[in-house]
């Protein structure tokens, strides 16, 4: 019993050495070579930091297209989602009262168009991306208060919307952040 | 969507494909045979005489048992402290707390025992130096433990009439050196491409594009990923696990995530076959444990992907599924898949979030977690299965009016004690402590002190109750995080359900792999039961289904079959 205790101590020691100093270190100095360096993508804009290109943020002003709801109003060092049962009552007065907002500042919308992604929050709360439903039915609204057409913004929608991985798995998507960052940038 | 099963289906072969060879590999590894990283033998070489041990040093089952307990009681008290000293020891730029007593406790055990509940969030509960030396070490050493004793056990069925199973220290070294380590490297470089931080900046301020200061919480992410999958560990370096961007950034890095889950599983289960040259048993059990896993993810998609018919009521479209919980990158195939693999195998990571899954997923959920030998863990996968095998045999040859045996070894009235007494402790646990806990709620609510514990409604926070406890005992960790948790109520129970859900099976299949050690294998005969015959394949199978449903159905009504019928009136 008391040299199992002493092998123990000591065997703990070598490992603490290597998987606590050696293995981190190592990782840390292959992922320079990585895009971002190993401290995460980020976006710049004049020069400036605006976020991080895996890190939704919150959008609410009317001439930005706006990401999905956040349980957490995109607190990036706090990540949760919900966590709210399907059949809970009072998440359920939460989903309808999105869609009113929805509808409020979108007035050319039927409630079908909603998708339900708009109207429910992701699992992280830091949900980067939309589906490209959810990027459509906000177009004319940016159209309008940008003094764009809704051709000009359908088509950075389409410039903005990524594949599928190979084209095959998983749903298509819109980064929020790179295409209101290319909406600025967008000549009238 | 059919496209993407299809797939999906592909992933899974391949993945399978890569476990061959890497149970091979292990076979090689453990029987001390040439193996490809032989270049390591000084590294273990230096290992071993700075710890002082002699890895030629045969061990009884007790010896390795006692080994085993000690040094985890070791890196207990370690954890322990550093996690209640957090708050005052260096690396730790985002200046958060130490741990309170109870909490400490309860996340030592959880990485300890590879379960990996987290009643902390991990941007505001620890520091950098806590989630290296803490959770990513007791991640690696936990999964070596889990390792080393599936290699005793197997071990305990190969040998004949021997009294030792190998040298705890050694298996538990070369389990870090030759299996963890060279894969979580590869694969931490791989997800690091994939954009996954690693660093030890501050979490950094900036403005956002419509001028909102946000803080953005970072650290040394991909260090710790490969471990807490490879392992089946699942314990997330941020609050929302692997839906998280920085821990999960894209398809891509999705489909590392799945390989990292299953590959050790899956092959420890080749391992064995080649160890005790049984692979067509091995290559039966691999297919009872996929078909397991599929018949437990079906309705898991089926039920997700069909969307929450609440909110197709209100009139919105629910073509994209019930995305609540869900991230848009992974979508609700996806995210439902993963889910259904995270229930077999304990890793419990999450790409969404469970607690606002559909009622009739929970079911899954629920029977994959107490099952957990549909693939299960590396290594402890194993050894719920040779529960269920041993309890199988004795069913059939009972049948047959033979006597037991597994491998030419008698299957004795002591085995079949602690094979039954291993099962039954799981749902004596489980239901035990979510019948008091239900009993103490139900009476201080009627005294007008109920704790703030739910965020949801009746008959689901029923299925939260339950859901924390088998997860906890089948050291998966996920769970339906609306519980208000980091208690000292939750902090305790949930640790007692931890600690006996890891050492209860360990300990006892220690003891039943030292009883057939001692055995001198009896030739096959005509009469003995073909344990790799497609027939006692699908009796196994409907052993393992039957005794679990049977257990579980009961609290199954009271749980998600009872949300789901309010549902629909």
């Amino acid at each position: 019993m008391k040299s199992n205790i002493i092998k123990s101590i000591r065997i703990t020691l070598v490992l603490t050495v290597i998987l606590c100093v050696i293995y981190p270190v190592a990782i840390s100095l292959a992922g320079k070579l990585s895009k971002g360096r190993g401290d995460g993508e980020t976006i710049v804009v004049n020069g400036k930091v605006v976020g991080y290109a895996n890190i939704g943020q919150s959008f609410t002003q009317p001439k930005y297209f706006w990401g999905r709801p956040s349980a957490v109003a995109y607190n990036a060092a706090g990540s949760a989602g919900s966590n709210k049962g399907p059949s809970n009552p009072d998440y359920l007065k939460d989903v309808a009262s999105r869609i009113d907002t929805l509808l409020k500042y979108h007035q050319y919308l039927k409630r079908s168009d909603i998708p339900a992604e708009m109207v429910t929050a992701s699992g992280s709360g830091l949900d980067p991306d939309i589906s490209p439903a959810a990027a459509q039915i906000q177009i004319k609204r940016i159209a309008d208060n940008r003094g764009l057409t809704v051709a000009q913004v359908t088509d950075l929608v389409a410039k903005h919307t990524e594949a599928p991985l190979l084209g095959l798995l998983g749903p298509a998507k819109v980064n929020v952040l790179k295409l209101n960052v290319a909406l600025d940038e967008l000549k009238k | 969507m059919y496209l993407q099963i299809v797939l999906l289906i592909l992933l899974i072969t391949a993945i399978l494909a890569v476990a061959v060879i890497v149970g091979k590999y292990m076979a090689a590894v453990y029987k001390h045979e040439r193996s490809p990283l032989d270049f390591l033998k000084q590294v273990e070489h230096f290992i071993f005489r700075v710890g002082g041990i002699d890895p030629q040093q045969e061990m009884t089952w007790k010896q390795y048992a006692v080994s085993l307990l000690v040094i985890n009681g070791i890196w207990w008290i370690l954890s322990f402290a550093l996690l209640l000293l957090q708050g005052s020891l260096p690396l730790n730029p985002a200046g958060n707390p130490s741990m309170e007593w109870s909490l400490a406790l309860n996340s030592s055990i959880s990485f300890l025992t590879s379960t990996n509940l987290q009643h902390y969030s991990g941007e505001s509960g620890a520091t950098y130096l806590t989630q290296i030396a803490v959770f990513t070490f007791l991640q690696f050493v936990s999964a070596a433990t889990s390792l080393a004793a599936g290699v005793a056990i197997v071990r305990g069925l190969a040998r004949k009439a021997s009294n030792s199973l190998g040298n705890f220290y050694s298996d538990l070294v070369l389990s870090v050196t030759r299996v963890l380590l060279p894969l979580c490297l590869l694969a931490g470089i791989l997800l690091m491409f994939c954009g996954v931080p690693m660093n030890f900046n501050k979490p950094q301020s900036i403005t956002t594009l419509q001028g909102d200061k946000v803080t953005v919480a970072t650290g040394p992410v991909a260090a710790m990923l490969p471990i807490k999958e490879f392992g089946s560990n699942g314990g997330g370096f941020f609050g929302a696990n692997d839906a998280h961007p920085f821990e999960n950034p894209n398809v891509a890095s999705f489909i590392i995530h799945v390989f990292m889950v299953l590959l050790l599983p899956a092959a420890f289960i080749f391992f064995l076959g080649y160890y005790i040259n049984q692979k067509k048993f091995s290559r039966m059990i691999i297919l009872i444990m996929c078909v397991g896993v599929v018949l437990l993810t079906i309705p898991i998609i089926s039920q997700e992907i069909a969307g929450n018919p609440l909110q197709s009521k209100m009139g919105i479209s629910v073509l994209s599924g019930n995305t609540e919980g869900k991230e848009v990158r992974f979508g609700s195939l996806l995210s439902s898949f993963y889910a259904g693999i995270n229930v077999a195998i304990p890793a419990g990571t999450l790409v969404s979030m469970h607690d606002s899954y559909m009622p009739l997923s929970g079911i899954s959920m629920l029977l994959g977690m107490q099952i957990d030998a549909f693939f299960g863990g590396v290594g402890t996968g194993w050894i719920n299965m040779l529960v269920f095998v041993i309890i199988a045999i004795f069913m059939g040859s009972l049948m047959i009016g033979r006597t037991p045996e597994v491998f030419g070894k008698k299957i004795t009235m002591r085995q079949i004690q602690l094979a039954m007494g291993i099962y039954i402790a799981q749902p004596l646990i489980c239901l035990g402590l979510t019948g008091i806990t239900i009993f103490a709620y139900n009476n201080l609510n009627a005294a007008g002190a109920a704790p703030a514990w739910f965020s949801n409604n009746s008959s689901h926070n029923f299925t939260t109750v339950l859901y924390e406890f088998t997860s906890s005992f089948a050291g998966n960790g996920s769970g339906f995080e609306g519980l208000a948790d980091n208690n000292v109520f939750w902090n305790l129970t949930t640790a007692v359900a931890m600690m006996a859900g890891r050492f209860i099976p360990v300990l006892g299949a220690l003891a039943i792999a030292g009883i057939m050690l001692r055995q001198r294998p009896t030739p096959y005969s005509a009469g003995t039961l073909q344990t790799d015959s497609a027939s006692f394949g699908v009796m196994l199978f409907f052993v393992m289904v039957v005794l679990q449903v049977l257990s579980l159905f009961p609290a199954l009504v009271l749980g998600p079959i009872n949300e789901y019928l309010t549902q629909l009136s």
